[in-house]
């Protein structure tokens, strides 16, 4: 009951933050009578009514998880953020055993399985990806 | 005779050693594809296109291998739907409903053959409709204008929102997220930016590949990560494969239902496969007599999502080779495909281009008959793809899907907005909001705002203009009713839960 409340607040608050960027919208010299701002209109109006009615009748949501696979997933959350930006400079290798490492631990706690994992899953991963399918990654940048 | 005169040129291209060998690879690579969660077909299809270009292949063979990849995933999708209860991809949801639990009934490898041969069914008739079919549509596609497409949106959403969902206002919601993203970038129209919220990189809009590897594949990591894959099924022992006999001749009606349904909610520009998948359950579900269990195991439940499915995979490709409409997001990268090889979809192509068209239905019949052998016999390979742990499964996925969206974008941005897909897509699970209708709106958003705005233009602003025609009126009750209904039939509509 709570967290459906507190999910259609966050849904009221972000549809308004969208209504409102809505209202931003240039428009342009030869405008239609729709024009480019209707349908974002249209789209926030709905989603502020999902989330009164949302509030007004919450599901009961039993199924949180303990707070410390909250840590967990800000981990990988992490890793893979870190992956990202490091993709570009240091190629896929490196970049890529790295977060497979770090999720492979996160879901079974084993470093060594989790180091053989991410060393074999990113160069193995690499030759099949850019030599089978020709994706043309770089390995180091 | 026309008919056979046509197939027998389609056969005389297909039937050569190098298209042969193109149609088989597509299969095998397919299935692989579409066997591993968060590499659908559409993600299978666009990364195999620069490869298909660089082969130095012709029209007729680039066709022949996308398609068949794309045919080739439609079919690994329900490998781990059953095994896993994670989709392949997206159509194969439903079959997670009753293909997995009959895995946990030990019961996988019935599943398997018995979904591997409704998916034959399904494609094969489908790929036989096509054939009849498309070249009568052009005929009836003239008929729909802006006001029609905008209410075939329309009835796509709601039926989703309002049969596909255990809370209308969480679907309704989830569809309007899927519209407002896809609202983000360039107005087609006016050509200003519109909600990028100052960010360059969100000029080209939030490309939808992104979205459903983030919302699907990366969201399963998290729920991995949450639940240390205890309570998945990763390495499931696979019994000897065997012909469930029984249940693919109790099946077989259900099997051509499915087939019907999938084909007709294929050829509905936008709705694809996943509409004709959910469609055929919820239709078999209904009619079937022991309909009750289903969400237990019930045979039925598997063959009729995976008729469906494939039979829509071959539906889609009707509205796309004769309007130039996409059927489905695949589709739409496949029409990608078309219009990079200077082939202009449309009636025109059946003239102009027979062996192109006649040769692609050609290979498909074969490309069928190649999978069927590959999904019932050799099924077990594939699944071995999948009986890897999950400490070596997951952050695999995860890899793929990050080389896969940065080969095609080389952006890290698009990287990091998969990662919040991710996060949106596990919330959503954790809330209860579905996660298709958001795609369903950021494919489909674009032009149903395109269909809006331009019935408005034709009418001069006249908002009744949306409801002149009686095609559009029958679309509108149609969206109506399947939101409404279920509200007061919500009991005998429920959308099943897998009782596992």
């Amino acid at each position: 009951m709570k967290a459906d409340r507190i999910f259609g607040l966050g849904v009221i608050l972000i549809a308004s933050f969208y209504l409102y960027h809505a209202t931003l919208i240039p428009t342009g010299f030869l405008s239609d009578p729709v024009g480019s701002r209707t349908f974002p209109y249209i789209v926030a109006g709905v989603s502020l009514l999902c989330g009164v009615l949302i509030i007004i009748f919450p599901d009961q949501i039993t199924d949180w998880p303990h707070l410390k696979v909250y840590g967990k997933i800000g981990i990988a959350l992490l890793a893979m953020y870190l992956f990202a930006k490091t993709l570009r400079p240091y190629g896929f290798i490196i970049p890529s055993a790295v977060v497979a490492i770090i999720l492979s631990y996160l879901i079974s706690p084993n470093i060594k399985n989790a180091i053989i994992t991410g060393l074999s899953l990113s160069i193995g991963l690499f030759l099949v990806l850019n030599y089978g399918l020709g994706l043309g990654l770089f390995a180091f940048g | 005779m026309d008919l056979l005169a046509n197939l027998s040129q389609g056969f005389a291209v297909a039937l050569t050693w190098s298209t042969l060998l193109l149609a088989v690879s597509g299969c095998f690579a397919g299935t692989i594809i579409g066997s591993l969660p968060g590499l659908g077909p559409s993600n299978g299809v666009a990364i195999l296109i620069p490869l298909a270009f660089s082969l130095g292949l012709d029209a007729t063979e680039v066709l022949v291998l996308m398609t068949s990849v794309y045919y080739g995933a439609m079919y690994g999708g329900r490998i781990s739907s059953i095994l896993l209860n994670i989709p392949g991809d997206e159509p194969a949801l439903m079959t997670t409903l009753d293909g997995y639990p009959m895995a946990k009934q030990g019961r996988a490898a019935d599943a398997l053959v018995l979904s591997g041969v409704s998916s034959f069914v399904g494609a094969f008739l489908a790929t036989i409709g096509l054939m009849l079919l498309a070249p009568l549509l052009a005929n009836v596609a003239y008929l729909f204008g802006p006001s029609e497409y905008f209410a075939l949106y329309l009835l796509a959403f709601c039926t989703l929102g309002g049969l596909a969902s255990k809370n209308q206002i969480k679907a309704a919601l989830a569809s309007a997220v899927g519209l407002g993203i896809a609202m983000i970038g360039l107005d087609n129209q006016t050509g200003l930016p519109r909600l990028t919220f100052g960010e360059l990189a969100l000029m080209d809009g939030v490309d939808f590949l992104v979205a459903i590897v983030g919302l699907f594949a990366v969201s399963e990591i998290f729920i991995f990560i949450e639940s240390h894959g205890k309570n998945t099924a990763i390495g499931v022992k696979l019994d000897k494969i065997t012909i469930p006999v029984k249940d693919i001749v109790n099946s077989g009606f259900t099997m051509l239902r499915g087939t019907l349904i999938g084909f007709f909610a294929g050829i509905l520009p936008g709705a694809g496969a996943s509409l004709g998948s959910f469609l055929a359950y919820m239709g078999e579900k209904t009619v079937a007599k022991d309909g009750d269990t289903f969400g237990t195991g019930n045979p039925k439940g598997v063959a009729a999502p995976e008729a469906g499915n494939n039979a829509a995979a071959g539906g889609a490709l009707v509205p796309m080779l004769t309007l130039g409409v996409p059927g489905s997001g695949t589709t739409a990268v496949l029409l990608a495909v078309l219009l990079t090889l200077n082939i202009t979809p449309g009636p025109l192509l059946f003239e102009e281009r027979p062996e192109v068209v006649w040769g692609l239905i050609a290979s498909l019949l074969i490309a069928n008959v190649v999978l069927l052998i590959m999904n019932v016999p050799l099924v077990r390979l594939f699944v071995k793809v999948l009986s890897v742990p999950p400490h070596v499964l997951l952050p695999g996925i995860a890899m793929v899907a990050f080389g896969g969206i940065y080969s095609l974008s080389g952006s890290s941005h698009d990287l990091v907005l998969m990662i919040i897909f991710g996060l949106v897509g596990y919330f959503c699970r954790k809330l209860g909001v579905p996660t298709v209708p958001i795609i369903l709106g950021i494919l489909l958003g674009n032009n149903m705002e395109d269909n809006l705005r331009r019935a408005m233009i034709i009418s001069g602003g006249d908002w009744t203009y949306l409801f002149s025609s009686g095609i559009a009126i029958g679309l509108w009750v149609a969206a109506i009713g399947g939101f409404v209904a279920p509200l007061f039939l919500r009991n005998l509509l429920k959308k099943p839960k897998p009782k596992i």
